[in-house]
């Protein structure tokens, strides 16, 4: 398996470290301003019932996204 | 700029601005009190709140603005924000100087938005807030350094419990004293992460560890299965409350508008001041304020939830299934409050951040079964449908009761999914919910929101509930028919009903209304009941000249009622079923409409809801009926 995945692919209770984000323009905008930058540890921390969406922990705060949103972070495995 | 030309000038004006659940709306109530002003910004359907305070003589108006994660906006909220502190709305001017509040517990985060904030060249300073729960989860953060670091004051508050305000009142009234970064942050990338990674290594001495007590909920809470479980739970004690508690306040309500009336009534010389006053105006008033328990107590429960850090939890546990049918977990708190009434349903929809959603959620609100459609059903139902079982324990009036029900969720879910796709589309918005630790809120914060709710449904949608109650009573009253000597009340009020602009406007509808099996009576019935859906039971019992006390007396006046033309009769199995159906789909519901107009800032949007419900209802009843009749006659 490759070192760099979708965030979206990150099993629960695994770690990322952000590499870049593959989003139109107002969508990367969002999620760099939501804390995914370039170097910031990501934790998966839970799924919803159905596996989607779950819960990210990131730079101090507990954020909620889609798979769809999460496909757009690209994470190398920590 | 001198004190002499500020205070020609009116207040200092200081816009608050920090992220969502930076304890911005806590800091705003510590600062002004409970005197905030609450309005929409012009042209959008975004909250507007002033509030005054005075600091050593000095007038502030606090403006607290929506909370934003970054000056780019994406929603209506965020654009506000922007434009507030362009200086592009008119009646806004721009402040002249910004409060920030940043969340100590999330700094790492919290100073992607304060660079933005710096960038903007006004005077800005930092109230650091929840200083009290980060020192809890063993973090420390130096705030002389951040200070140094940014070139701005900082002070480090605790909303809630008033600590570090003195000082921070010490300095709102002298915007144009505090200090100025002597840089400004970059805005390159790559020099920003530069930046923001120099001051944190600075100003973070220790960073939080996890809050314990809310990864022990969260445990719970977020479990696929308890959580869901829970949710559930929740979510029927929500509706119960609602539901229940309301009832009993509103019939106490009513009783108290009726008992009113009639003191007035007795008070008065008899003739049509009398009956203006006492059946247009304080029969008015009683319709707007019989709200109040439903509309309280929905806020209440919303803002209980909401700061305590619950309903981001619910909206992440049922967001999988609200997104099958476009919209997102948030939407469902409104759906389940339309169940009791469509008005403080569609006033729940405000905590949607994405509009398009959110008017789509408004849109299918009025087809969840409120409680103002219980006496029409329980009327017909009582009326027609047999008190039978079925397999010895399943009666069947009740399963037409839940069928009922069924069939006004399912319209809704489906209409949400047509909207979502047509109105709803387009939305940029990505979905994104911070779950923020629990906390408890404060019981005057509480207040002052629930307060602000109430107080803005009375102003905003209770003078259009009161006009158009007024208007209905002139049509069910004019033009007035003197009463034949000898001739019964009940049976005068008939006569005079029938007479009235409201009674033609019934027989010039039978053309309309006969393909749906609907008679004259029925239509006057339907035009009535535009105030509320309730009230086609008066108006059907004041046409019978059944008696008000005796409600078995209606139901057997509707049996036995026949078609002189014909002699069959009137309330066929298929017209009752056909009355039923219209009232499922039907926005017959003035104060509906009038929450809709002021929730979106236009009549279009009322319109629409009223034009395509009604068509929805037409052809559904109409439908009703050709198969009722087929299988009856």
């Amino acid at each position: 398996m490759s070192r760099f995945v979708p965030l979206s692919d990150l099993p629960v209770g695994g770690r990322g470290i952000v590499v870049a984000l593959d989003a139109k323009p107002a969508l990367a905008a969002r999620l760099t301003a939501l804390g995914f930058l370039p170097a910031t540890e990501v934790r998966c921390r839970r799924r919803a019932p159905f596996g989607d969406p779950r819960v990210y922990e990131l730079r101090g705060s507990q954020l909620c996204l889609r798979r769809s949103e999460a496909r757009s972070v690209l994470v190398e495995l920590a | 700029m001198s004190a002499a030309t500020l205070a020609t000038r009116g207040p200092i004006r200081l816009g608050l601005v920090g992220s969502p659940n930076s304890g911005k709306t806590t800091l705003f109530n510590a600062l002004t009190g409970l005197r905030a002003r609450v309005g929409n910004y012009p042209g959008v359907t975004v909250e507007r709140r002033e509030g005054d305070a005075l600091v050593d003589g000095a007038r502030l108006r606090v403006i607290d603005l929506p909370g934003i994660y970054s000056l780019s906006p994406l929603s209506p909220d965020e654009a506000v924000v922007t434009r507030v502190l362009g200086g592009e709305i008119a009646e806004v001017p721009p402040p002249d100087g910004l409060v920030l509040t940043v969340d100590a517990c999330t700094i790492e985060r919290s100073l992607l938005l304060v660079a933005e904030v710096l960038r903007l060249g006004v005077p800005v300073c930092i109230a650091l807030t929840m200083v009290d729960e980060l020192r809890a989860r063993g973090g420390r953060i130096d705030l002389e350094r951040l200070s140094a670091a940014l070139g701005v004051p900082v002070v480090g508050v605790v909303g809630h419990r008033g600590l570090g305000l003195g000082e921070l009142r010490r300095l709102l009234p002298h915007p144009e004293r505090w200090s100025q970064p002597p840089l400004l942050p970059p805005s390159e990338p790559r020099e920003r992460d530069g930046w923001l990674a120099s001051v944190l290594t600075r100003v973070l001495v220790q960073r939080p560890g996890p809050s314990r007590s809310t990864e022990l909920i969260d445990r719970i809470v977020l479990h696929p299965v308890l959580g869901t479980l829970l949710f559930a739970l929740v979510m029927v004690l929500f509706f119960q409350l609602i539901f229940a508690w309301a009832t009993p306040a509103m019939n106490a309500i009513d009783g108290a508008v009726g008992a009113a009336g009639e003191a007035l009534r007795a008070a008065l010389p008899p003739g049509l001041a009398s009956d203006f006053l006492v059946d247009g105006v304080v029969a008015g008033v009683g319709s707007v304020v019989v709200f109040l328990p439903q509309i309280l107590l929905l806020f209440t429960l919303l803002h209980a939830l909401e700061d305590i850090g619950y309903m981001a939890r619910a909206a992440f546990v049922v967001d999988r299934l609200m997104g099958r049918i476009g919209l997102e977990g948030r939407a469902f708190v409104a759906l389940l409050s339309s169940y009791a009434c469509a008005v403080p349903g569609i006033m729940a929809t405000r905590t949607i951040p994405s509009p398009r959603q959110r008017l789509v959620t408004i849109l299918v609100s009025p087809l969840m079964t409120c409680s103002a459609r219980l006496p029409v059903y329980a009327l017909l139902i009582g009326a027609f449908v047999p008190a039978t079982t079925l397999w010895g324990l399943l009666g069947l009036q009740g399963l037409v009761l839940l069928g009922l029900y069924l069939l006004g969720a399912t319209a809704a879910l489906g209409a949400a999914s047509v909207l979502s796709r047509s109105v709803g589309r387009g939305d940029a918005l990505p979905f994104y919910l911070e779950l923020p630790p629990y906390r408890v809120p404060p019981l005057r914060l509480l207040a002052a929101q629930v307060w602000g709710a109430a107080r803005a449904f009375l102003r905003r949608a209770g003078t259009i509930i009161l006009g158009v109650s007024i208007l209905l009573w002139v049509l069910l009253s004019f033009p007035r028919t003197p009463a034949p000597q000898g001739m019964p009340p009940a049976e005068a009020a008939r006569v005079a009903l029938e007479q009235s602009a409201a009674g033609r406007i019934g027989h010039a509808l039978e053309p309309v209304i006969a393909p749906l099996g609907f008679d004259w009576k029925i239509g006057v019935g339907l035009i009535a009941s535009l105030a509320a859906r309730e009230v086609i039971v008066a108006t059907l019992a004041q046409i019978y000249a059944a008696s008000d006390e005796d409600a078995g007396s209606l139901r057997d006046a509707i049996r036995a009622d026949r078609d002189p033309r014909s002699g069959r009769p009137v309330f066929t199995p298929a017209t009752v079923a056909s009355l039923l159906v219209f009232f499922v789909f039907a926005l017959q519901c003035t104060s509906t409409l009038a929450t809709i107009w002021r929730e979106t800032n236009s009549w279009r949007w009322p319109a629409f809801a009223f034009g395509y419900l009604l068509a929805l209802a037409y052809a559904a009843s109409f439908l009703t009926h050709r198969v009722v009749s087929a299988f009856t006659s």
